[in-house]
């Protein structure tokens, strides 16, 4: 499947990634309004974070793995394994708030919802041909391909 | 801002912030190598100091709102025709530093652009032009030492050439990267022009800084140099390129050596200019073993001994009052090519006062050498390739009808890059990434995207020179060379046109 690569290479650590996440994911799709209006109303928040230590930076997220340990731990079924697309989905509806992924996945990629009681993470970009992330980057930071299995 | 000298509220540019566009999303305080951008606690949103902005739009190019305009400050001196601000500030400047001032890239004071008052011919009824889509055009570039006459013997086999060739390189264009030291811009772009370079085939410079033994596989399509500071310079280094190039003067400070600073000097960039980590990198104002033609000539000679005769030697030089007579004895010192570097001409560091008074435009110089080694009757015996300030194609094929062979361009392939001529580069922290080694800022050259941007910039002058050719009627770049009856002069004088050897428009 296709799937995000962060090369940290030539990531600059410069925050786009988040800024389309945040867009992206936002209910007026407006990067204005999605920033200042939703994120402190709704607790809007990206599902990409850039890690930085020293000059090194790299943005990370959901990976989507083969054998995803939060679709494992996961109480309510909320979690899932796509098995055609392959990808990690998660119904908000569903999740009631354990944080048993949050423990379980080995990356990190999962975090706390700002503001309910979910969690907020990668979908993907469901809906769109190209993750907003790996659009917004001006640097080629983020690659969307299919590398075949982990 | 507060408790500032008071010389810092002269500063040369201001942010304009949209308040109702900005997101406080922060980039451009990450974006900024200079500080003017940051996220005030306390009142919990980004705001920016302008006394810190030296101008490249760095902020501007990424804010993902538009929500920033960088303006120029307009002065607030009284207006003064001799005591323009830029004195002024200068000596604010120095009388708080008491230094030299220092400058980076080209000059960019108000000299005579004779690029702009030349203009090319077409072909009207009585010859036609030429479709480059649609026929051949020939843009390909021998440089080196070319015989004066041929003479073939007849042999069983046909026809043999009796007459003994020297080693020249091949440019599928007459357009090549110019000197740019590993250390003044970082290893991501010389990574990249190389790739581009062998992409549209033909040649980048190290520059005086040696060649990083990882782009020796590149070495079909290198220049390298060999400078008065000797970095880098090795039996290998001199065998790993095409040809080399040794560095007498740059356009941009003439008579002036270089210095790189310690703190640009970092493990990889120490290890391929063979100096002390940490150390400066000063490149001596002339060759300590050159102080005549005769010592040219030997180190010319020592050079083609150390290649084995296999490549043809350049000899650049800047563009100065004497430099007809300057290049024809680099000529009969042995040079196959003769580099002239104009006093727009780039660098990553010189002394404001030698950057913007020194020298003479490159147009003039050009012309006075092709003409002086015609006269000579040495033309042949050297390619003569100019250097400094050509902005675009139309540039290039001028230069070529005033007779030059080919064109260096490393401004235009900055630009290519991100470059915005904020001339800081000696800073060492250049925000697009370009004039630093910065582990944190030189990442910002993908050198992926860096190829590729100055392999287009370079096919994108290819195009429109084969257009402007066959609109002259011409179907190879050899037809334009030295033929100034394609150039016609406006609002020159009379003695600047004898120099550029054009005639006036309508004449």
């Amino acid at each position: 499947m296709k799937k995000i690569y962060p090369n940290k290479a030539v990531c600059i650590g410069c925050h786009l990634c988040e800024v389309a996440c945040v867009t992206a994911h936002s209910k007026s799709k407006d990067i204005i309004l999605a920033h200042n209006v939703e994120k402190a109303q709704e607790g809007l928040a990206p599902r990409r974070n850039v890690a930085q230590e020293g000059p090194v930076c790299v943005a990370l997220s959901c990976r989507h793995c083969e054998e995803p340990m939060c679709v494992a731990a996961c109480i309510s079924g909320a979690l899932t394994k796509n098995p055609e697309t392959g990808r990690c989905e998660y119904n908000e509806e569903q999740c009631v708030g354990c944080w048993s992924c949050l423990m379980a996945c080995p990356f990190g990629s999962i975090r706390r919802h700002p503001v309910k009681e979910k969690i907020i993470k990668c979908d993907l970009c469901a809906g769109r041909d190209m993750p907003a992330c790996v659009e917004a980057c001006p640097n080629a930071g983020l690659i969307y391909e299919d590398r075949g299995k982990d | 801002m507060a408790f500032a000298p008071i010389n810092k509220n002269y500063h040369d540019f201001f942010v304009v912030r949209d308040k109702d566009a900005c997101i406080n999303c922060q980039v451009c305080v990450r974006q900024c190598s200079y500080g003017v951008h940051y996220w005030d606690e306390a009142r919990q949103c980004v705001r920016h100091d302008n006394t810190k902005c030296i101008g490249c739009h760095r902020c501007e190019a990424y804010c993902p709102t538009q929500a920033l305009l960088i303006q120029e400050k307009p002065s607030n001196f009284k207006p003064n025709a001799l005591w323009r601000p830029v004195f002024i500030k200068n000596v604010y400047k120095q009388a708080d530093s008491g230094g030299v001032l220092l400058a980076g890239m080209g000059s960019p004071v108000d000299i005579p652009v004779y690029w702009d008052k030349l203009l090319l011919d077409a072909s009207q009824v009585t010859n036609p032009s030429i479709d480059p889509l649609r026929e051949p055009m020939e843009l390909r570039t021998y440089l080196g030492s070319k015989p004066t006459r041929l003479e073939f013997e007849t042999t069983p086999e046909g026809p043999r050439l009796k007459t003994p060739t020297k080693p020249n390189i091949k440019l599928n264009i007459p357009i090549m990267f110019s000197a740019m030291s590993f250390g003044s811009i970082n290893f991501n772009l010389h990574v990249a022009m190389a790739r581009a370079a062998t992409e549209v085939g033909t040649y980048y410079n190290t520059g005086e800084g040696g060649l990083h033994e990882s782009l020796y596989k590149y070495g079909p399509n290198t220049i390298v140099q060999v400078a008065s500071g000797r970095f880098g310079v090795h039996s290998d280094y001199l065998n790993a390129g095409a040809a080399i190039e040794i560095k007498i003067g740059q356009g941009a400070k003439p008579g002036i050596g270089g210095h790189l600073p310690g703190e640009k000097i970092n493990a990889m960039v120490s290890e391929t200019r063979m100096v002390p980590l940490g150390s400066d990198a000063i490149s001596p104002a002339p060759h300590h073993d050159i102080y005549s033609i005769e010592d040219l000539h030997q180190l010319i000679y020592a050079l083609k001994e150390a290649s084995d005769y296999k490549k043809p030697v350049s000899v650049k030089i800047a563009a100065v009052h004497n430099v007809a007579a300057i290049a024809s004895g680099v000529v009969r010192a042995g040079a196959d090519i003769v580099a002239i570097d104009g006093m727009r001409g780039g660098t990553g560091a010189a002394p404001a006062m030698i950057r913007d008074n020194v020298g003479i435009p490159i147009e003039l110089a050009l012309a006075s050498v092709d003409q002086r080694l015609r006269d000579e009757g040495i033309r042949n015996d050297a390619s003569v390739v100019v250097a400094g300030g050509t902005r675009c194609s139309a540039d290039v094929i001028k230069a070529i009808a005033l007779g030059a062979d080919a064109v260096y361009i490393a401004t235009a392939a900055l630009l290519a890059v991100g470059c915005t001529l904020c001339a800081r580069c000696y800073t060492g922290k250049c925000p697009w990434g370009i004039a630093t080694n910065d582990p944190y800022l030189a990442k910002r050259q993908n050198p992926d995207i860096a190829a590729k941007k100055m392999a287009n910039l370079m096919k994108a002058w290819a195009h429109e020179i084969e257009e402007m050719l066959g609109g002259m009627g011409l179907n190879s770049i050899e037809s334009l060379r030295g033929n100034r009856d394609k150039l016609r002069a406006v609002g020159l004088s009379q003695s600047e046109m004898d120099i550029l050897g054009v005639k006036p428009a309508g004449r």
